[in-house]
């Protein structure tokens, strides 16, 4: 009996270790970053993991750079963009390709998905050539385009199988009923794909907003970039000062906004929309 | 004029003929149900009806007119989905109404149709829930008050009572009853249910394999089916099939089985069939009357089965399945005991090798049949 009870509460402090170390390596790395950001650049080399007085000089000092807030701006409006654009794109392609039957739709499929193990780098020259023909070079609309044919294949992946998993009789309804093909995914498909919607948009977002290589190409001027590379760019008082400080005011800056959205949507991501479609 | 029309009509789904040559004429106001063993393109003929699928080969007719190429809703035509289908994020309200919108009816009447059809299918205190807070039986009555709304002319219906609970069962298929009799609406509807199929139809057809097997009210299908299919398809417990071999041929049969013996003078046309052609001679369950036999003679009761209503006791008659008698409740028959069969004649069926019923004589009265008996005993 005695043992019984040994053995369980043994297990059960093996689980809860591993859920620390595991936390511990998620999160080490973003908490050592707002530590830091939070030092007077006086304490930044003294090793501490906890903090007395928080000093807030270094996030007053990266609001005060103009070019600062306008890189959030521009990150903004180019993430927004991206979401909604793949969002569309991505719900028409994989209602077509989830529902429509056709001559090779498994294909199409697959061709999608392999044109998203390229990496970036690859294709950079072409895709600077494609900006360049299409007269984008240096304003946010090249880094829109770029970073929705890297979003798309994900997504058209991702919502091509949750709409293909939705009872077919659902949409048949709704065609018996008039509606025509756009109505019937606008009005009964949509509503119930909303988790996948949320979480597909949510990554897009996130890609958009990180994203470093295509920005720093693709813009030139301070008005154009986006804020992975405003933060890179940030310098210090002299060439051999890395001012780590206001890097991390400005990472944790950029970064919780993204923690937020995830927090906020979580509540969508929330699976069996469909109960009550069908018998049971 | 027919309301509905299908002539010859033919479906083909990745090379394979799911549906024949179907040919069949349904009158204004008719309730038709579709049976068949499983995958024999019950559904597949009701969703080309709907327009959900393609005809390759034939036309279907509307009221005289030709729809083949018509979109579903042109169709004036409402279906009933085997899983309800309902939209599951609507309310009631606008599960039933969501057609009548898309049409863009008027929002006054949009409302009056609505909450009428929501009252004939008592409905009216469950408006505002969503499918997920209804039980079976709403949610199946929330998919027929969608399909009915549009005041469709022609409802369709595909299984929609097969995952009911068998009370449940009863209880809609009475209620489809009463809205078949007070809409007047054609029906057709889907089953697998031989009661459904039985107490609901005018006419009943019967699929087998993507062809039609025959057409025909309940009681001429039951009576006299045309086929061995047919005989066998409809009935519980299903009719007993003895091999038989036809002596004599001509306008009365004379037969000889290994179970009954010989059958004299039974009321059938063999005279197309040479003699000794292997034959099948089908009794219903209903038509054995039973005899103790004496001694060793006769057949050996193998099984009693006792079910409150009737017995089935079932013989050993050297097949692999046993012959099926349905009795009365109060028939005291014992495993092992032996057993005489007295089948009625004008009720036997039979059958030639390839499944077809021979042709049979208006039944003749009693008096002929003991003298025709006589005659070749
Ligand atoms: N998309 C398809 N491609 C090829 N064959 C199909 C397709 N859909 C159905 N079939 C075939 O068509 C035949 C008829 O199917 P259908 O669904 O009409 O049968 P059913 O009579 O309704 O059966 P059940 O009683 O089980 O519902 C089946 O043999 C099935 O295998
Ligand atoms: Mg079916």
């Amino acid at each position: 009996m005695n043992l019984r009870l040994l053995k369980k509460a043994l297990l059960r402090l093996g689980f809860c270790g591993a859920i620390g170390v595991l936390l511990l390596y998620a999160v080490f790395p973003f908490y050592y970053a707002v530590l830091t950001s939070l030092k007077p650049s006086s304490a930044l080399f003294q090793v501490s993991y906890w903090l007395d007085k928080p000093d807030f000089s270094n996030y007053a000092a990266v609001l005060q750079q103009a070019s600062f807030l306008q890189a959030i701006g521009n990150s903004v409006f180019v993430a927004v963009c991206v979401v909604a654009l793949a969002l569309f794109l991505s719900l028409t392609a994989a209602y077509a390709l989830g529902r429509v039957k056709f001559r090779g739709r498994a294909t199409v499929l697959l061709l999608v998905l392999g044109v998203s193990m390229f990496p970036q780098v690859a294709v950079l020259s072409g895709l600077f050539e494609v900006i360049r023909a299409l007269g984008l070079y240096n304003s946010a609309w090249a880094l829109i385009l770029s970073y929705t044919i890297f979003t798309l294949p994900f997504t058209v992946w991702v919502l091509t199988t949750f709409i293909g998993q939705l009872p077919g009789e659902l949409e048949e309804a709704a065609i018996m009923d008039g509606a025509s093909p756009w109505v019937a995914l606008t009005r009964v498909l949509l509503p119930l794909l909303w988790p996948a919607l949320v979480t597909t948009g949510l990554l897009a977002f996130i890609a958009a907003w990180n994203e470093f290589l295509f920005a720093l190409t693709f813009t030139l001027t301070d008005q154009e970039r986006t804020v992975p590379v405003a933060i890179a760019l940030i310098s210090g008082g002299s060439q051999h000062e890395l001012p780590w400080g206001l890097l991390m005011a400005a990472s944790v800056m950029v970064t919780v906004p993204l923690v937020l959205l995830v927090l906020v949507f979580q509540r969508r991501i929330v699976s069996g929309l469909t109960t009550g479609a069908l018998k049971g | 004029m027919s309301k509905l029309k299908l002539d010859k009509v033919n479906k083909q789904l990745g090379g394979l003929r799911i549906l024949r040559d179907i040919s069949l004429e349904i009158a204004s106001g008719e309730f038709v149900v579709f049976v068949g063993p499983s995958g024999c393109g019950k559904s597949t003929l009701l969703r080309l009806i709907a327009g959900l699928e393609s005809i390759c080969a034939g036309d279907l007719l509307i009221d005289g007119r030709r729809v083949n190429d018509l979109e579903p809703r042109e169709r004036g035509v409402g279906m009933v989905f085997q899983s309800y289908a309902l939209y599951p994020h609507m309310s009631v309200y606008d599960n039933i109404g969501f057609g009548l919108k898309l049409a863009k009816t008027e929002k006054r009447s949009l409302r009056e149709r609505v909450l009428e059809t929501a009252r004939v299918l008592q409905l009216d205190k469950l408006l505002q829930r969503k499918p997920k807070e209804l039980s079976g039986g709403q949610r199946q009555r929330v998919a027929m008050g969608r399909a009915m709304a549009r005041e469709p002319d022609i409802l369709l219906f595909d299984e929609p009572l097969s995952n009911l609970d068998a009370a449940l069962r009863v209880q809609m298929r009475n209620e489809i009853a009463r809205l078949h009799a007070s809409l007047g609406t054609t029906m057709i509807y889907v089953t697998h249910d031989q009661v459904e199929a039985m107490t609901l139809a005018d006419k009943i057809v019967v699929l087998n394999a993507g062809r039609i097997e025959q057409v025909g009210s309940p009681r001429e299908l039951y009576e006299r089916p045309v086929s061995r299919f047919v005989a066998g398809f409809l009935g519980s417990p299903r009719m007993n099939f003895l091999p038989a071999r036809l002596l004599a041929p001509g306008a009365h049969s004379l037969i000889e089985t290994p179970a009954l013996g010989r059958l004299a003078a039974l009321p059938f046309d063999s005279s197309a069939l040479a003699a000794n052609s292997p034959l099948s001679l089908g009794i219903r369950p209903e038509h054995l009357a039973l005899q103790k036999a004496p001694g060793d003679a006769g057949l050996r009761v193998v099984g009693v089965e006792y079910l409150g209503c009737e017995t089935y006791v079932h013989l050993d008659v050297g097949e692999d399945e046993p012959l099926i008698c349905r009795c009365a409740a109060t028939a005291e028959w014992r495993q092992g005991d032996r057993v005489e069969l007295q089948p009625e004649l004008a009720n036997l069926h039979l059958f030639d090798a390839d499944g077809n019923a021979l042709p049979r004589h208006p039944t003749p009265d009693a008096a002929t049949l003991r003298a025709l008996a006589q005659g070749y005993a």
